[in-house]
């Protein structure tokens, strides 16, 4: 795995809006003190009449997004998940979401992998309190190849849209060539007969690593990348469980209102055995971010032992 | 037109506030009636806007920020021609365009969705913000109670607009000296306003008296002569004006008339209609 190329979410986020500032003229980019770190800093310097600094103040940088996107153009704004989602929900509910504004909530550092930085700066509850506003298109991409094209979607989406950034470098799963991004629709990156581990984000490629193992072990894992949290893809997910009657979620994030839960609800009136892993209701802690992800189980030795306990209920 | 003649609308205004919280049995009839002179002069007088085109892109805009006052704004909106008058009867109900408090979507005129407090004003900043990225042209205006100010996000939305001078923004606070829990030195004192707002690089006008028509022409006037910097004015008001009962009482914050009550304040508002 050594030559696999590593490339953090942020990063594809950053590059790809200075590629869509050269092709439009009817979008701003709103940081808050953390341009260098979510990556918006790219586009301040390709475009600096169109960037703003509003400094530490996040609950401004939202409702003051939606003032501008009361004109009908677009605004991107970034920062931690932590501070975005987090800190500034009731005005990204209230200013953003009731008007259903053009803001694309674009956050970054989410998750366990933000790494050293702690408890404080590691969000695990951004998907829970993003799709619990109406109308909030939530998106959750896997990788780079992802990540470019969520941020293009986010720009030609008519309505309010988070996008979660990762801080840490994780391997490319998709390949840019065959890449296809459609909101709201999930993918299915293996088929398989036994049970499906449905995963987003940096859990995407921990998945494919499980699937592999579970394989050698005899077990088919069908594994689909759900990189649209809200609205989720039912259809999808219900197809998938009928076929292999067991599910595994899969998330940075917390058990509590994130992907499993989004999962579990699109799939209640035809329930199967079904699993969450994740955060479980715990706050991170420091460390380096992978052995944070391992300590946690949230790695691909995580995914097969959820998947092995599964199944052994049976 | 002339101060006599937007004295008429203010007064009818005034009407439409007090038909809409006696409708709703509810709302903020206080907070309405203090800021219905500032309203009155900036829809009738000031701003650039067509009822019948409510989105025009190159319409000046204004943000009611303090969005509890929505009933003041429906009032002035209605009586301006963006929708009949009998729709204030319907403030509060269910399926109404005029929600508790504004949305922009629902009601014609209705710039933003604010209520909950301190937003409003980012929002504001934001469209000033827009307006010079783009060279709209437009110009913004919004509405603050002085207890609103109190809010964090009022200073971090103050901040940024006195930074990047925007001076085609006008921030008016309705400064009426009460709010829920009482007078604001009571509760949290944001005293002294004009210097806060002084420090945050704000060209300050003090309105000595918000609630005179003549003087209310004479600070948004003043306002249009300031370049590079946003504006401020500190609007001295008083809460629930022009109803004798709900005059200086905080009980009137936000409740809406009985019918005894109801008959009173129009009875009172008909003479006052008649002695302009």
């Amino acid at each position: 795995m050594a030559d696999v190329k590593k490339v953090a979410t942020r990063v594809s986020y950053g590059e790809t809006l200075v590629e869509l500032g050269a092709e439009h003229d009817d979008f701003v980019v709103l940081d808050a003190d953390l341009a260098a770190s979510t990556q918006t800093g790219k586009f301040k310097a390709a475009y600096p009449d169109r960037f703003f600094d509003v400094g530490i103040a996040e609950q401004n940088l939202m409702s003051l997004a939606a003032g501008i996107a009361t004109t009908g153009r677009t605004a991107f704004v970034s920062s931690f998940a932590m501070f975005a989602a987090g800190r500034a929900w009731e005005q990204v509910r209230n200013s953003i979401g009731y008007p259903r504004l053009n803001v694309k909530v674009c956050a970054s550092h989410a998750g366990l992998s933000v790494g050293e930085d702690g408890a404080t700066h590691q969000c695990c509850e951004d998907i829970a309190l993003m799709r619990a506003i109406p109308g909030m298109t939530v998106v959750v991409p896997a990788d780079d190849v992802e990540a470019r094209a969520a941020t293009r979607a986010a720009y030609e989406h008519e309505g309010p849209m988070y996008l979660r950034l990762a801080r840490l470098a994780t391997p490319v799963v998709n390949d840019p060539e065959t890449y296809e991004f459609k909101l709201g629709k999930g993918i299915v990156l293996r088929e398989g007969t036994d049970v499906t581990v449905v995963a987003c984000g940096l859990m995407v490629g921990e998945a494919l690593a499980a699937a592999e193992e579970l394989a050698s072990r005899g077990i088919s894992a069908e594994v689909i990348n759900i990189h649209t949290i809200k609205p989720i893809d039912s259809e999808l997910l219900l197809a998938s469980a009928a076929k292999t009657g067991h599910v595994v979620t899969a998330e940075e994030h917390s058990v509590i209102g994130g992907l499993g839960d989004a999962v579990l609800a699109a799939l209640a009136e035809h329930p199967v055995p079904t699993r969450k892993l994740g955060v479980n209701d715990v706050f991170g802690e420091s460390g380096p971010a992978l052995d944070l992800l391992h300590k946690y189980h949230l790695d691909a030795t995580g995914i097969v032992a959820s998947v092995e306990g599964l199944l052994a209920q049976e | 037109m002339t101060d006599d003649e937007l004295r008429k609308v203010a007064n009818e205004v005034r009407k439409g506030i007090v038909v809409g919280t006696h409708a709703a049995k509810s709302g903020h009839p206080g907070g309405s009636l203090s800021a219905a002179d500032i309203l009155t002069y900036l829809y009738f007088e000031e701003m650039n806007v067509d009822p019948k085109d409510p989105g025009k892109a190159d319409r000046d805009r204004l943000v009611l920020s303090k969005g509890h006052a929505a009933p003041g704004l429906y009032a002035v909106l209605a009586e301006r021609g963006y929708f009949p008058k009998e729709d204030l009867e319907t403030l509060r109900h269910i399926g109404s365009h005029l929600q508790g408090h504004p949305n922009m979507n629902d009601t014609p005129g209705v710039d933003m969705s604010t209520g909950s407090l301190g937003q409003g004003v980012s929002a504001a900043v934001g469209m000033a913000l827009a307006s010079k990225v783009w060279n709209d042209g437009y110009r913004v205006y919004a509405i603050l109670g002085d207890g609103e100010i109190e809010e964090g996000q009022v200073w971090e939305a103050a901040m940024f607009a006195g930074n990047h001078g925007l001076d085609n923004l006008v921030v008016v606070v309705d400064h009426n000296g009460l709010q829920i829990d009482g007078t604001i030195e009571e509760v949290n004192s944001a005293m002294p306003i004009a210097d806060k707002f002084r420090a945050f690089k704000f060209h300050v006008i003090e309105l000595a008296d918000g609630n005179d028509m003549a003087q209310v022409r004479a600070a948004f006037s003043a306002a249009r002569e300031v370049t590079g910097q946003p504006v401020c004015i500190v609007a001295e008001t008083v809460k629930g004006k022009g109803v004798s009962f709900m005059e200086n009482e905080v009980d009137w914050h936000g409740k809406g008339p009985n019918d005894d009550q109801y008959e009173q304040a129009l009875a009172e508002l008909e003479a006052a209609g008649k002695e302009l």
